[in-house]
């Protein structure tokens, strides 16, 4: 935690992206967390992601709940809409925002007692009502907020900074998503902003519910030995099964790569998902050998990250619901109350 | 690339741009904090330690800290417009005013007279003479006489202070001020003889109690280069060498001018003249220049000072000819020139072939240009010349080809200014001390170098790490009203004590050092996200010239170090571009380990005395 403002002052080269903002413009307000919190790089992940992709700061929700990781909507995007709901509840809210104007980006932001203990019933509903929104958690391991207890996500037999073993089984989030549909799921790591900054544009790109787990240091309750979730545990146990190296390319491709090692995931837009394998078995776009694989793996105690699953195909809650193209928000008494003539019409094919 | 020894004496003292830059390296961030605390005394020791004449030099020094201050490369582009979606800051891209904050100092502080050294109680024998009284050989005489030399400053002119005195003009630099600085130094219990030196060789052969031990020579560049054009013998009576005829004025020897004045020349001294005669009856003065305006040698604030009192600059006319009727100077005709480039790049001026130009005056004053001349140094007593008739000086240690004589300030390499004087003074002092100690002169001392952590708590530094927007604040001019009535006021008013604490409140304090410790990193990338200037990167190893090319903003400026760690654990190193740092601490802030420290690395150059020696005694302790 700093109390100093960030001077606004800037590297004299600091580009500006096509709206003419540069990337200090998709900053916040100053954070309030530990000072080597993972949660901090995640939120300049998201920055930077945002300020490449050109994204207008107005056209972007940020949900969240309670928690460290539920605080920081407040250090990213200053100029984008924010609802800090209650605890565990981010996931409704955003349905109903969502439901509401189909229009905006929505950034969900939790954190693993936010969405595995408290929330796990809302999460587990918006993933697999497909709401098309970017689902972030920024999972530690602990609740930090409330200082250092195990949460759900915390691996069987870890150590507690005090010393305490956990007993409980852990719930992997990853495995948890997939099960339950979403179209766009990936793992990354806050101290590996090279992985994880494609893979939030590739998030924010995607339409339906994607979902990213990002291990997320705490540096005041986990960040000891014995603990799965400490900075130097995470990079020993790291196994990238790829990495995003095009996210959109319409051009043709020039860089040559050995056969096999590159994925090419095209998108709803014609757009391209390129990815450069790091493990040449893997194969991002089927569900249920991702699903083996990542069972495979954390038996090892390794922990897999990268974009672990993607569907090209996807669709999103209004697509099932078959929902009008203008934002719901935006239509007036005149299109909700089309008169006594369609009415009569309705009721008619109800006889 | 190898890891950086930030233990090399040079490395954090490249850091400080200002103090690097300045010839005598006057720790100039540990004297504006002083001045911000309003501790205007202790800012004004700092100085004196350093450059001798901070009065002095905070109204005339040529300042060439400010063109390399930090400040002027982190601000923005005047018209930060060009990106109008953008909040960011749009600042001004201006230095500190480092000459000017120095003149705080001294306009403010308390009497100091109980704080200079005292003369010493016991000599040590040594005689040492020192020929010229300007700011170089003063600069001698301050260090070596407290040390116990017997020192004896020899100048033709009745009062010590060289050019301080006889040109700079009393607008620009009062004569209490000179008076003050000179005493300090005449206070030391040295011996000033009003006197013309005729020989050297004279003083060489001193036999007995009268021989010197080592004799400086700082005696200037007296000589104004003159302009032969046809018409120069018969007006001459209306046509001055300006350097001469500026003395005359400091003496009193010169109360008045013609109405219509032309100053020939694009340097300082020029100004001077220009600017002198519209104090002394010249209602229609004007400067004409061979060059171009942009190229003139005058400092960009001088031809602004000169423009500002109603005194056009013509630029690009090359003097023809005197023109005159009756043994009176009526005018001067000019051919207009253009710049063209060859393919070196070299300049030369190429007449456009448009006609002549005449304008008409009652007086030229002629300031085109300073020379040595040493009529007074036989050229058989062993210093040698060279081609240009410049004596050779080697330019570390001040040494002649005659061993016991250095030299120094103009004399040495030419007409510079007044700081590089001082900073020879120095060099020169530690030199004389070392052979009067039957030292190798060329084994120089190195700089006292004390590294200080500034943490004092989670947030709390000893130093104000708030980084200010503010806009350089210009020094308020008196009204030339005024000023152009009477050659004595002071065009200048200085910072009142508000704005001087505004002023430096801009200092970034690059003083304060950004310290990695490689083995408390965990890599967290906290200082990463935070720094705003994107200074900081984690990244594989690789050369220098490809390393600067893939950090977090790019390291283009090739004049700044970039500061390298061991290895990492993830095999990685840290890289810092000290380009632009702000050295703001939020890296330290942030850092959960204290992998990153602020440390303040006061850089004291070594002087005279017995610390300068190669036996010395322990050195002095940072605040
Ligand atoms: C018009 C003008 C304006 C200037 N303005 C500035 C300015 O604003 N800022 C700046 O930094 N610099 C300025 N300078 C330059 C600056 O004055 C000189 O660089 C500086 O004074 C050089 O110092 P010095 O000690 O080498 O010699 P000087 O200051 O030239 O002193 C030499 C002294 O030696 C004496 N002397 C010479 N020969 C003998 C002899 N044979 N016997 C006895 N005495 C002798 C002379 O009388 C003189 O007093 C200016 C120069 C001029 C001409
Ligand atoms: C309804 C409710 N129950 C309990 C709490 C107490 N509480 C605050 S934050 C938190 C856990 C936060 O953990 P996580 O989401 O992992 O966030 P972190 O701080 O670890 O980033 C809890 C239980 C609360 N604020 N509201
Ligand atoms: S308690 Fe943990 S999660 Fe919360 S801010 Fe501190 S380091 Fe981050
Ligand atoms: S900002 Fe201050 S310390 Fe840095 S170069 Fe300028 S005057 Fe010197
Ligand atoms: S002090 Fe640290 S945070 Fe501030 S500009 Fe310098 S490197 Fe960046
Ligand atoms: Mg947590």
């Amino acid at each position: 935690m700093t109390y100093l403002l960030k001077p606004k002052l800037h590297h004299p080269t600091l580009p500006a992206n096509r709206l003419g903002y540069t990337r200090r413009d998709y900053e916040g307000k100053i954070s309030t967390l530990c000072a080597g919190c993972g949660h901090d790089s995640i939120s300049a992940a998201i920055i930077q992601a945002c300020w490449e992709l050109a994204i207008e700061p107005h056209k972007v929700a940020k949900l969240s709940g309670i928690g460290c990781s539920s605080k920081t909507p407040d250090y990213f995007l200053g100029n984008s809409h924010g609802f800090n709901t209650v605890h565990g509840r981010m996931p409704s809210v955003l349905t109903g925002a969502n439901l509401a104007n189909r229009e905006l980006l929505y950034l969900g932001v939790s954190g693993d007692g936010d969405s595995a203990s408290i929330g796990f019933g809302q999460f587990a509903h918006s993933i697999r009502r497909g709401v098309n929104m970017v689902y972030v958690v920024e999972n530690n391991g602990v609740y930090g907020l409330t200082k250092g207890q195990f949460s759900a996500t915390a691996d069987k037999g870890s150590k507690s900074k005090r010393g305490v073993l956990n007993s409980e089984e852990s719930i992997d989030m990853v495995m948890v998503a997939l099960q339950l549909g979403a179209t766009f799921v990936a793992r990354s790591f806050s101290g590996d902003k090279a992985q994880l900054v494609p893979l939030i544009r590739a998030a924010i790109e995607h339409k339906g519910s994607a979902f990213l787990d990002v291990i997320s240091p705490c540096v005041a309750f986990n960040n000891h030995e014995g603990s799965t979730r400490s900075y130097d545990y995470v990079r020993e146990h790291n196994e990238a099964v790829n990495r995003i190296d095009f996210i959109k390319t319409r051009d043709a491709i020039t860089t040559d790569y050995a056969p096999g090692t590159v994925q090419d995931v095209p998108q709803h837009d014609g757009s391209v998902l390129r990815l450069r394998k790091v493990d040449a078995g893997y194969d991002a776009s089927n569900r249920v050998t991702a699903m083996n694989y990542l069972q495979q793996r954390a038996q090892q105690g390794e922990i897999v990250t990268g974009l672990l699953y993607v569907n090209a195909d996807s669709e999103d809650l209004h697509h099932h619901l078959n929902t009008v193209d203008i934002p719901l928000n935006q239509l007036n008494s005149k299109d909700l109350c089309p008169g006594l003539a369609v009415l009569e019409k309705v009721n008619a094919a109800m006889r | 690339m190898k890891p950086t020894d930030i233990g090399a004496p040079d490395y954090f003292h490249k850091v400080v741009d200002c103090q690097w830059a300045c010839p005598a390296h006057t720790p100039v961030p540990e004297y504006i904090r002083l001045i911000a605390q309003g501790r205007y005394s202790d800012a004004y020791m700092v100085n004196w330690q350093s450059n001798v004449f901070p009065g002095i030099l905070g109204r005339t020094c040529d300042r060439p800290c400010e063109p390399a201050c930090r400040r002027g490369r982190v601000e923005d582009e005047p018209a930060a417009a060009s990106n109008a979606a953008s909040s960011v800051s749009s600042a001004s891209k201006e230095p500190v005013a480092i000459c000017r904050l120095k003149r705080v100092a001294a306009d403010y502080k308390d009497d100091i007279t109980s704080r200079l050294p005292k003369p010493p109680a016991k000599k040590n024998g040594k005689r040492i003479a020192l020929i010229g009284a300007g700011p170089a050989s003063l600069a001698v005489a301050r260090d070596l006489a407290p040390n116990g030399y017997h020192v004896t400053v020899f100048d033709e002119v009745a009062k010590a202070g060289g050019m301080i005195r006889t040109q700079i003009p009393r607008f620009r630099l009062p004569e209490e001020v000179i008076d003050e600085e000179v005493g300090y130094i005449l206070g030391l219990g040295i011996e000033f003889r009003h006197q013309r030196i005729e020989s050297l060789k004279a003083i060489l052969e001193m036999k007995g109690d009268d021989a010197y031990d080592a004799i400086f020579v700082g005696t200037g560049a007296p000589r104004g280069r003159d302009l032969d054009v046809p018409g120069r013998k018969e007006a001459s009576k209306h046509i001055h060498l300006g350097i001469d005829w500026l003395s005359s004025v400091s003496f009193g020897h010169v109360t008045k001018i013609a109405k219509r004045v032309i100053v020939l020349g694009g340097g300082n001294t020029a100004m001077d003249c220009c600017r002198t005669s519209r104090r002394l009856g010249g209602d229609d003065v004007k400067v004409i220049v061979r060059s171009g305006f942009e190229e003139m040698k005058a400092s960009p604030w001088e031809k602004e000072d000169a423009i500002h009192e109603g005194i056009p600059i013509l630029n690009f006319l090359v003097p023809k000819a005197f023109l005159h009727a009756n043994g009176k100077l009526t005018g001067m005709s000019f051919d207009k020139v253009k710049a063209e480039y060859d393919a070196k790049g070299r300049r030369n001026l190429v007449p456009t072939g448009e006609p002549e130009q005449v304008f008409e005056c009652d007086e030229v004053l002629i300031a085109v240009g300073q020379e040595n001349s040493f009529p007074w140094i036989e050229r058989d007593c062993g210093i040698e010349f060279d081609k240009w008739a410049m004596p050779k000086v080697d330019e570390k240690t001040m040494q002649s080809s005659v061993p016991k004589v250095f030299f120094g300030g103009d004399a040495a390499f030419g007409p510079k200014n007044i700081i590089w004087a001082v900073a020879h003074g120095h060099e020169a002092a530690i030199s004389i001390d070392k052979f009067c100690n039957g030292e190798d002169v060329a084994n120089r001392p190195p700089p006292m170098v004390n590294m200080m952590s500034q943490k004092m708590g989670i947030h709390e530094w000893s130093y104000d790490n708030q980084i200010s927007t503010d806009n350089r604040f210009k020094v308020p001019w008196r009204d030339t009203q005024i000023t152009l009535k009477n050659i004595k006021i002071e065009v200048e008013m200085g910072f009142d004590p508000l704005t001087g604490f505004k002023e430096a409140q801009r200092c970034l304090n690059c003083d304060v050092q950004t310290v990695f410790t490689r083995d408390l990193c965990i890599e967290c990338d906290a200082c990463v996200d935070i720094c705003p200037m994107d200074s900081i990167t984690f990244a594989a190893n690789g050369e220098e010239k490809e390393l600067r090319g893939r950090l977090t903003a790019p390291a283009d400026n090739l004049t700044q170090d970039i500061y390298v760690s061991p290895e990492l654990k993830t095999m990685r190193v840290m890289v810092k571009d000290e380009d632009v740092c702000l050295h703001c601490g939020l890296c330290a802030e942030r850092c959960p380990t204290g992998a990153w420290d602020m440390q303040k690395s006061l850089i004291q150059m070594t002087y005279a005395g017995p610390s300068c020696r190669d036996k010395h005694s322990p050195v002095k302790k940072a605040a």
